[in-house]
């Protein structure tokens, strides 16, 4: 998005090579955040379009468009695209343009493992997208891939799933070991630790998450290929081996990804909110230590997803405490936003309605949360639309809201233009409406006992599913009109300021809109 | 007529968003919030349901109105000045503390429910239920029901109406997806003990009214129970996504007072009883037709499809397939011992000799494998 060259750097006489080959070999974090928005930006498209599918078939009861095999594949590859393509990227994305120009480096720690860790990306998604067209379908199993449904029963596809997602965690682990390595070595002189902005140290939990977690998902696929081909059995019983292994393994990865997917935006909402409330953001260290709170309890609750496989007694009540109690440093959380707000004197431009969205929409994703880690209640819960809509709730209201609250944030910082306000308003609202007529209607059809990822349904849940798709369709087509916004803000608008807000924190904002190709070139000087 | 309908009820749907709890009751079934059930256990997590649900609602109403009241009183255009204030211990802490112990308040009902629904102890009856790709099977362990098991699937008329773009108006479908051809049938006033476990992949046996999910896991017997107070019809489903037809295994449980349950145990006893007998007179070729066109549609059409053709890539074709039109030992066996390392399962245990010898003497002459053999149910017998 940046080309400009014009503002007075050391660098300028070796700006960005002109064409593919700026794109392909660059080192530069701002394009390759550049890079990874636009991939998630795409990836969000194509996981949308299968979640189209997902709706049309479910528009009213009886099968009328897809048969309950490809019904299987479009769940699964919406929700592997999703998490791998579209949320997770974006947040790399985004950490690429900001941290190094929030903690005032001249770029990332390590640039070429960075250009690396982009380009792997592409491979991956197309290595995973191809398996639609492979005989006998893609990955048809969810994206939790429980075995023995993936492994012996899988179709022959699933082997390129599981390169794919070796593919996606290596490059997910060096933007982790980049971003560690950039904020820990990289800090301008008097940017101590306490002073990071709330989305850099966010960004430095979820990097240790990262390292912790997709090493587990590595060897959950990498034992799965083993009981495919080499005789192992790891997760059959027949020999010897253990589903609920499967389970416990990937559920070991598999809540502290969510985490991995909510807490930089806790990070984004922690910027945006002070902004536009014109009041420094309350409660600074205990945010600090609340995320790091959250992590460390994301790593003693995976079994919570496993409430009905048969565990004893002990581990259920285990289970059932440590993940109740999350809740309380989440709490703290939205209580500090709430009280940042306080007397502050709000206005309210498009990134801050959009943080408060998320700050509504997903504290109510927290109470279903809640009520899902009862695990008496969680009997009837389990696997069924009230799960559905909970964790959309938290991952699209959540951390998509909030990656697009920090996208028109930042972007008069990015681009030098203001972005057009009154589509953005529409797009925001329009949004924010159709959100909740697709996933509010979930938590009901859900509690009446609609089972999850099933392609038809009993007529007594047509009405909801109706609804649910209408808001499905009016919130997809939205994503639609944010894409004419950003290319219209690309290419002019009016000029934004360096400052572009009123009274923003950070060291982004002393920097030229748009923001020269290299910045910090010489560390500022942090009071 | 039904579009009408149907847009007639989306509007009540509308109306109802803003309407959470309890408009269910303008509905025969629940359609806004979880049901009580008919167990005691399904009444105790109802009320834990609720419990929690009042206290999110409570502690949002708090959060929300201070972010509104905010949103209105504070804004810059009413012309305030920002305050200073940007942190308090004081604060943190109370609503650190707070939290927590509202979180114990909900510790302790949940504790306890928990233990009491994992109580599966003293049982009165026990049946073993185990989840196949895509039926349930159920068997009834105890004495004086000794050897009683059959398997349950979608029933035909379901099944014929769930096809793609078979266009029919459901609902003139008995109970469209949620009716199956055996129902389980279960004792009154007796504690009921399941024991649960899978013969291929991972399945869930849901039945909201009786408050019990439990994951049926092949290699693993799990146990749960429930207590019915009175007699009906009770519905559920698959909850863990089991392949390919996993919306379409539902559960029927029908709860008959004893004396009816025992007439029901002496009945299906007889039925099977006059089975056999039939199975060992020898059968023309035309009669094992019918009743292999019956078997192989609830039992083979899941995966090799009604038509024969199977899916190219994961289920192979029974038309003009080399074991149909091979040799007649190679196809009992392959029917009957499965194949190891695919999804064909071994229905040797699953059917009956006279299934068997039906459904395989009608995949060697349907789907234009014209072969003409027919197989005895004694051919089975011989063969186990």
């Amino acid at each position: 998005m940046s080309t400009a060259t014009a503002h007075d750097t050391a660098h300028d006489h070796h700006g960005p090579p002109a064409g593919l080959s700026r794109w392909l070999f660059t080192t530069n974090h701002k394009d390759i955040g550049t890079l990874y928005l636009w991939f998630s930006f795409t990836m969000l498209l194509i996981g949308g379009a299968m979640a189209m599918v997902i709706r049309a078939e479910l528009f009213q009861p009886g099968m009328q468009i897809v048969d309950p095999n490809f019904f299987n594949q479009m769940t699964t590859l919406h929700g592997l695209i999703m998490v791998f393509g579209a949320i997770m990227p974006a947040f790399v994305g985004l950490a690429n343009w900001l941290i190094p120009m929030m903690i005032g480096a001249p770029d990332m720690a390590l640039p070429r493992m960075n250009n690396w860790s982009f380009w792997i990306l592409p491979f991956a998604g197309t290595l995973l997208l191809s398996t639609l067209f492979m005989e006998g379908g893609g990955p048809n199993f969810g994206w939790t891939f429980y075995a023995p449904l993936s492994t012996t029963y899988g179709p022959e596809s699933t082997d390129f799933f599981i390169f794919a997602v070796h593919l996606l965690g290596m490059s997910s682990i060096m933007g982790a070991i980049n971003i560690i390595a950039t904020i820990l070595n990289m800090r301008a002189p008097g940017m101590t630790l306490m002073k990071m902005p709330l989305f850099v140290w966010t960004w430095l939990i979820t990097a240790f998450l990262l390292i912790a977690a997709m090493p587990v998902l590595a060897g959950a696929v990498t034992m799965m290929l083993a009981d495919r081909h080499f005789g192992t059995s790891f997760f059959n019983a027949a020999g010897g081996g253990d589903p609920i292994l499967f389970q416990h393994v990937f559920w070991f990865f598999g809540h502290p990804e969510v985490y991995i997917m909510i807490l930089p935006a806790f990070g984004i909402i922690s910027q945006i909110v002070p902004t536009f409330s014109r009041k420094k953001l309350f409660g600074y260290s205990s945010m600090v230590y609340a995320t790091a709170s959250i992590a460390f309890l994301s790593f003693i609750v995976w079994a919570h997803h496993m409430y009905t496989v048969g565990m004893p007694v002990a581990g259920e009540l285990f289970f059932m405490y440590a993940t109740i109690l999350i809740s309380v440093p989440t709490g703290v959380k939205v209580f500090n936003w709430v009280a940042t707000m306080w007397r502050g004197a709000l206005t309210f431009e498009v990134p801050m309605l959009w943080a408060l969205a998320f700050i509504f929409l997903f504290t109510l994703g927290g109470f279903s949360g809640l009520m899902l880690g009862v695990t008496p209640a969680d009997t009837q819960y389990h696997d069924t639309y009230f799960v559905v809509a909970h964790f959309h709730y938290v991952l699209v209201a959540g951390a998509l809201f909030s990656i697009i609250a920090a996208v028109y944030y930042w972007l008069p910082k990015w681009t030098g233009h203001m972005y057009d306000q009154t589509l953005a308003k529409i797009h925001f609202w329009w949004s924010v409406i159709s959100v909740n007529i697709l996933f509010f209607p979930m938590h009901f059809l859900g509690l009446a006992g609609m089972p999850r990822r099933i392609p038809d349904y009993a007529i007594q849940f047509a009405e909801f599913n109706q609804l649910a798709s209408i808001g499905g369709f009016a919130f997809g087509l939205s994503q639609l009109l944010f894409l004419y916004i950003l290319i219209k803000t690309i290419r002019g608008g009016e000029k934004a300021t360096d400052k572009v807000w009123e009274k923003p924190e950070g060291l982004e904002w002393t920097v030229a809109s748009p923001a020269p190709y290299h910045t910090f070139a010489t560390p500022p000087q942090v009071k | 007529m039904r579009n009408l309908s149907v847009n007639k009820h989306l509007l009540l749907a509308l109306l109802g968003l803003g309407n959470v709890v309890y408009a269910g009751s303008v509905f025969a079934e629940y359609k806004y919030n979880m049901t009580q059930g008919v167990t005691p256990i399904s009444g105790e997590i109802y009320d834990l349901h609720m419990m929690v649900f009042w206290i999110v609602t409570a502690i949002g109403i708090g959060v929300f109105s201070v972010m509104i009241y905010s949103i209105i009183n504070h804004r810059k255009s009413k012309g305030v000045k920002p305050a200073e204030f940007h942190e308090s211990t004081e604060v943190e802490v109370l609503w650190t503390i707070i939290p927590f112990v509202i979180l114990i308040f909900i510790a302790f009902p949940a504790t306890k429910t928990l233990l009491a629904l994992e109580d599966s102890s003293d049982a009165d009856v026990t049946i073993k239920v185990t989840g196949y790709q895509w039926k349930w099977h159920y068997e009834y362990l105890d004495d004086d029901a000794k050897g009683l098991s059959f398997f349950s699937n979608l029933d035909a008329e379901s099944n014929e109406a769930r096809q793609l773009g078979a266009n029919q108006d459901l609902s003139q479908v008995d109970h469209y997806l949620l009716n199956v051809d055996n129902p389980i049938v279960l004792p009154t006033n007796k504690k009921v003990r399941f024991l649960v476990t899978s013969n291929d992949v991972i399945h869930s046996w849901w039945v909201p009214a009786l408050g019990v999910k439990q994951d049926a896991i092949p290699g693993y017997i799990n146990d749960t129970w429930t207590y019915l107070k009175k007699p009906g019809v009770y519905r559920g489903q698959c909850t863990e996504l089991c392949g390919k037809d996993h919306g379409f295994m539902p559960i029927v449980v029908l709860a008959k007072p004893e004396n009816e349950y025992k007439e029901w145990l002496a009945q299906k006893q007889a039925e099977k009883k006059a089975a056999e007998e039939e199975a060992k007179g020898v059968w023309s070729l035309e009669k094992l037709m019918t009743k292999g066109e019956q078997v192989y549609n609830t039992s083979c059409a899941g995966c090799h499809q009604a038509n024969g053709k199977g899916l190219p890539g994961m289920f192979p074709a029974i038309a003009g397939s080399k074991i149909a039109l091979g040799p007649i030992a190679d196809h009992i066996n392959t029917v009957m011992n499965g194949k190891s390392g695919t999804a064909m399962q071994a229905f040797g245990a699953q059917l009956s000799d006279a299934d068997l010898a039906a459904v395989i003497t009608y995949e060697r002459n349907a789907f234009g494998n014209n072969t003409g053999d027919a197989v005895q149910p004694s051919d089975i017998k011989s063969a186990r």
